[in-house]
């Protein structure tokens, strides 16, 4: 279970209210995406799950849980940039969730432990394609590489929620094409709840089970200051996208890669997979 | 074609690399031949002969008071001052300008002291120096460690301020614990900064190396320098500087080659 409550959220930074009156419950493994114009506080919405950043006012609970005031390992990331370690190699990137657990002092691996860490990495690495290049490092791939790199490393530690930054913001239309297909079928095999913060209209209602918009309800310049952005649409996609269930229509009404074509990454099969 | 278009090729590169050094020599040779045409005797720009005939006196032939080869003990014994120095320089900066740049607390504390104290100037630290530690090595240490210790620490700290929050971030989402983080996230990618930073502080170490044993020292390569001087030679200093400056580009070309094979990732960055 991964149910996340928020109620009654405002943040403020010093005189200028950026959030007010966030209110919003996310089912266990549901997809959900914020979309909003671009200062409309929805990263900084997605920092406050993450724990980087606590609300001046309000309530986040997880599990009916609070959460805790700094980032830990039931809360998975994928940034825009910087989401993976330049010094180390992607067998290396993926390893370290389990040596940071593993071993308090050293965090390293040694021996058995580590023969076994290094299998499920692997594993998890092949599962998002990037097998053959576990010893290359950040800088010798390709931004969707990495991308799925940072995904790959997010979902070793098995987080209860996987946040987004928009993600996939920076990659060109082919590889984000297929880079929307592997997370969809992550979000479909695995247990955890994805929200993930997007500019791109189309990515948004590709991939989530439910599309949130964030806005300024008042925006003339002089009220700026003192109204923040709040949750204006809050749109269920129809029909119902159900974590680990297949669509009843295939191909996918939204498949991610209809009209896209070849591109560089090769042929993008329409439709999505069961 | 455009002058900022235009490249040499490998062999106009070469040339292009060595021309300056070939003219220092060639104007150093006039001047030298000018010198000795007018007087035989004259001290200030010895030829070559005169840097051979040194040369030999001060590398392969023992000294006649003490029974040492002098270039070589006196190169000993300045580079056990300066490596001492910069061995605990680097252990202090790394220590202190990591705990500055990850903990607030530590930033809070240490930051402004470290700015200030950066800023006195330490050969007037010297006779301090001294008076209080004595006229032996420790003082000369000393001196090599407050003079580089305190740049080399808010380059560290500034370099791990530096690394993207993202990083941290994304690491604690992986459960790592502060120290964890200092070890596996942030130690590594300073490493590297690090050997850059003692290389740029090298030439600093140097200098406060030659003027503590230019003032009082038995050996080194900065007294052996001060010392000739009473007597014009000439024909020793610049050898024993041209044999520093050579020390120096070495130590430069090795810590590059270090760190481009220890960290291959720090080149790699460098280019993408």
């Amino acid at each position: 279970m991964s149910e996340l409550v928020i109620t009654d959220l405002w943040k403020e930074y010093g005189d200028q209210i950026v959030l007010e009156r966030v209110s919003l419950t996310v089912a266990s493994r549901a997809f959900v995406a914020l979309v909003g114009p671009s200062g409309c506080g929805k990263s900084t919405f997605l920092r406050m799950l993450l724990g980087q950043e606590r609300p001046t006012r309000g309530t986040i609970l997880l599990d009916g849980i609070p959460l805790p005031p700094e980032p830990g390992p039931d809360r998975g990331v994928v940034f825009q940039r910087y989401s993976v370690f330049p010094h180390l190699t992607v067998l290396g990137n993926v390893l370290l969730g389990k040596e940071f657990s593993a071993s308090r002092y050293k965090a390293k691996l040694l021996g058995i432990a580590r023969r076994e860490a290094i299998d499920s990495a692997r594993q998890m690495i092949a599962e998002v394609g990037l097998t053959g290049a576990e010893d290359k490092y950040p800088a010798q791939l390709s931004g969707g590489m990495q991308q799925r790199l940072a995904l790959a490393q997010a979902l070793m530690m098995k987080p209860k929620v996987l946040l987004l930054d928009e993600p996939f913001g920076a990659l060109d239309p082919g590889i984000r094409a297929e880079i929307h297909r592997l997370m969809k079928r992550l979000w479909h095999e695995t247990q955890m709840t994805v929200v993930m913060v997007t500019h791109d209209m189309r990515e948004a209602f590709t991939l989530a089970s439910r599309v949130i918009a964030f806005e300024r309800p008042r925006d003339r310049p002089e009220e700026k200051q003192r109204y923040g952005a709040t949750i204006t649409k809050d749109i269920s996609i129809w029909p119902p996208r159900l974590a680990g269930e297949p669509s009843i229509y295939s191909p996918d009404r939204d498949g991610p890669v209809i009209s896209l074509g070849q591109y560089r990454d090769g042929p993008a099969p329409s439709g999505e997979k069961p | 074609m455009r002058w900022i278009n235009a490249r040499p090729s490998r062999g106009t590169q070469l040339t292009l690399l060595l021309l300056p050094f070939i003219l220092v020599v060639i104007a150093y040779a006039i001047g030298s031949a000018e010198r000795l045409a007018a007087n035989a005797n004259d001290k200030l720009l010895p030829n070559l002969a005169g840097f051979a005939d040194a040369i030999n006196r001060m590398a392969f032939l023992p000294d006649s008071r003490t029974g040492d080869y002098l270039l070589w003990s006196d190169t000993g014994a300045s580079l056990i001052r300066l490596f001492a120095g910069l061995g605990i320089s680097t252990t202090i900066a790394l220590l202190i300008g990591m705990a500055i740049g990850m903990l607030p607390y530590m930033r809070s504390l240490l930051a402004p002291f470290v700015a200030v104290i950066s800023m006195v100037p330490p050969l007037a630290l010297l006779p301090i120096l001294f008076i209080v530690m004595g006229l032996g090595e420790t003082s000369k240490i000393a001196l090599i460690v407050i003079g580089v210790a305190p740049t080399m620490i808010r380059d560290l700290a500034l370099k791990a301020l530096e690394l993207p929050r993202e990083q941290i971030v994304k690491a604690e989402t992986l459960g790592a614990s502060s120290w964890q983080m200092a070890l596996r996230v942030v130690l590594p990618q300073i490493l590297p900064r690090l050997i850059t930073c003692v290389k740029l502080q090298l030439g600093p170490a140097w200098l406060f190396l030659i003027a503590a044993e230019a003032i009082s020292s038995d050996s080194g390569l900065g007294y052996r320098i001060f010392l000739v001087r009473r007597y014009l030679a000439m024909d020793v200093i610049f050898p024993y500087v041209v044999w520093i400056t050579l020390l120096a580009v070495v130590t430069n070309y090795l810590l590059d080659r270090l760190r481009i094979t220890v960290f291959p990732w720090s080149e790699l960055e460098k280019l993408g």
